[in-house]
């Protein structure tokens, strides 16, 4: 079991590993930047650590603050959250180097995961099934790539290898622009993630985002949680989640959760981990991996009985897995909505201090968030304030508390999406269940 | 109310650990308060009846005092101070056996090496912002400092 753990990250997820290493008897360590004193987790923490100025870059992403920090408070654990270091493979690589625990898996998992080209290669082999595309990085050679494309069926979408969530990607609809598309895609690859490296994709007109939750001890056994719908997005941010995803025979829930699973044990995978897929036409297409515990996690936390953050802490205390497949019994439904500080129609953010906060309550409905009345919530970050979760025995039960807990829901002094959030719980399409990616940005294109 | 009453419940105040007291009499009222920053008030609220007006306020209770007194004396003011650019781990000196970089006291020049910051095995060594006299050195040799920490005062 670990005995200190060092929190490296902020806002809502660091009280959520706080919290997980309390109940455990963990010590916990806060680093944060001069922006982040007043932040409840720091409050609350056994140690906190002043590690820099507000931008990112020099506090949350300062690799040596971080490390420092563990070893002047001799930490054993360090959690890197969501977001930060979480996906960072050097980062994993040097705590472990440095002689802490990474609370995540292995620095070669991170990396193989986070190459696209390599995790849908792992996938193939170990039977996930995947987007139909390129099979690997394109090649340089125009007729090979055009070929490729004729192949897969147009339209087509270009992606960088070291991109992901929804950064670096191109839809190509015809061949007229297919190659200068390409070259386009390359150039930014190489800007945003130094590396030009691009795989293409059948481009899936109407899918929905739906993802598996694993657990995997690293020790030879590893299960699947069930599975989670996100595809209320804009922009690539998920806006609500729900576990189960509405509407999916359970036979191939359970199949591709169990192929999930099978993939974790291959490739030796240690901790929480997310494998997301594309869902059109009752089948499953694999796109990404994320190797690290996810914003969404409460739904499948609700519908499964499971601390996920508690169970992180136990992997990486080199604890087996205490909970076998047969074990999880996955009831009800719950949602989730991402509570932002942004203006609910512009979308711009909209820091300032929180003259009163007042969370929801009631039985089935849960608040992660680390803000409170007078709390200032800086421009520096991301403007995740707070999660509203809510659970009942079914869709309609989880959806009607939703919309009480929202009327319920004061955050006065700045703006919210709280209104976009009533808006739609009410909405007809997303009531019914099932609407594709693109149906939140399509709606408000409508509207506004 | 006669003034021995009111000069007896003052006494009793200061005797104890109250720090305040309000007593009503038919319809006058006394209410004698100890403040730590200023000599307690003493407020009527009904008008007296014949007797001389205000009671002298009581000193300030000594215990107030010197908890005030005490927490000023064991922390220097932190102003003028050079801030820590970094989390690690403060040293006065460049080696454990060589003496300190500065003293309080010792004139400094802009760029005069006053500490080193040493974070995972690398000795940062933090200059002078401006020039001055070392007046307060407010942290103890080998301990951790974190990022924007006062090290060291410079009037």
């Amino acid at each position: 079991m670990l005995e200190k753990v060092l929190i490296a990250n902020r806002g809502e997820i660091a009280l959520r590993v706080l919290r997980a290493c309390k109940e455990l008897g963990i010590k916990t360590v806060a680093v944060h930047s001069t922006a982040d004193r007043e932040l409840k987790h720091v409050r609350l923490a056994d140690e906190a650590v002043c590690i820099g100025p507000p931008p990112s870059a020099q506090s949350y992403l300062d690799v040596p603050a971080i490390i420092s920090v563990a070893e002047l408070t001799n930490a054993d654990g360090i959690h890197p959250g969501y977001g930060f270091l979480s996906e960072n493979a050097d980062f994993a690589e040097q705590v472990e180097k440095s002689g802490f625990t990474f609370i995540g898996p292995t620095a070669e998992t991170i990396r193989l995961m986070g190459d696209k080209v390599s995790a849908k290669h792992q996938m193939r082999r170990t039977g996930v099934p995947t987007v139909p595309g390129s099979e690997g990085a394109l090649p340089n050679d125009p007729d090979e790539v055009l070929r490729i494309a004729r192949e897969i069926g147009f339209p087509v979408i270009v992606k960088a290898a070291a991109g992901g969530g929804g950064r670096g990607m191109r839809v190509v609809h015809n061949e007229a622009v297919l190659l200068s598309s390409i070259q386009v895609t390359q150039s930014e690859a190489q800007a945003a993630f130094g590396s030009p490296v691009v795989y293409m994709e059948k481009f899936l007109q109407r899918p929905r985002h739906v993802e598996i939750q694993v657990l995997a001890d690293g020790q030879g056994n590893a299960i699947h949680l069930g599975d989670r719908d996100c595809s209320l997005q804009r922009r690539h941010q998920k806006v609500i989640e729900e576990a189960p995803a509405p509407g999916i025979d359970d036979a191939l829930r359970n199949e591709i959760g169990e192929s999930c699973v099978r993939a974790c044990l291959d490739m030796g995978y240690r901790g929480a981990g997310t494998f997301e897929f594309l869902y059109e036409d009752n089948a499953f297409y694999f796109i990404e991996m994320n190797t690290r515990v996810q914003v969404e996690h409460p739904v499948t936390e609700m519908i499964s009985g499971v601390d996920i953050v508690r169970e992180q802490l136990l992997i990486a205390g080199g604890e087996p897995l205490s909970i076998k497949q047969e074990d999880v019994v996955l009831t009800g439904h719950s949602i989730e909505c991402r509570i932002n500080a942004e203006d609910p129609r512009t979308f711009m953010p909209s820091p300032g201090t929180i003259k009163t906060f007042h969370a929801p309550g009631g039985h089935g409905v849960r608040v992660d968030s680390h803000v409170y009345s007078g709390y200032t919530v800086p421009p520096y970050y991301d403007s995740l304030i707070g999660k509203l979760i809510t659970y009942a025995d079914t869709r309609e039960g989880a959806l009607a508390k939703m919309r009480q807990a929202l009327d319920e829901l004061v955050v006065d002094g700045i703006r919210t999406n709280a209104a976009l959030h009533r808006e739609l719980v009410t909405d007809t399409s997303f009531l019914a269940g099932g609407v594709s990616i693109h149906y939140l940005e399509s709606k408000l294109e409508h509207e506004h | 109310m006669d003034i021995r009453k009111v000069k007896k419940l003052i006494e009793l105040l200061e005797e104890s650990n109250i720090g305040e007291i309000e007593i009503k009499e038919g319809e006058e009222s006394v209410r004698i308060s100890r403040n730590t920053s200023a000599p307690a008030p003493v407020s009527y609220a009904a008008p007296m009846q014949g007797a001389s007006a205000v009671v002298p306020a009581p000193a300030t209770a000594p215990q107030a005092d010197t908890q005030v007194a005490e927490s000023a004396a064991s922390a220097p003011s932190t102003d003028n101070a050079v801030l820590s650019p970094m989390v690690g781990t403060f040293y006065r000196s460049p080696s454990p056996d060589a003496s300190a970089f500065v003293e309080v006291g010792q004139a400094v020049r802009v760029g005069d090496v006053l500490c080193i910051v040493e974070a995972m095995k690398m000795m940062n060594q933090i200059e002078a912002d401006r020039a001055g006299t070392v007046t307060a050195i407010h942290v103890e040799n080998g301990a951790a400092v974190e990022f924007d920490q006062p090290l060291i005062s410079i009037s």
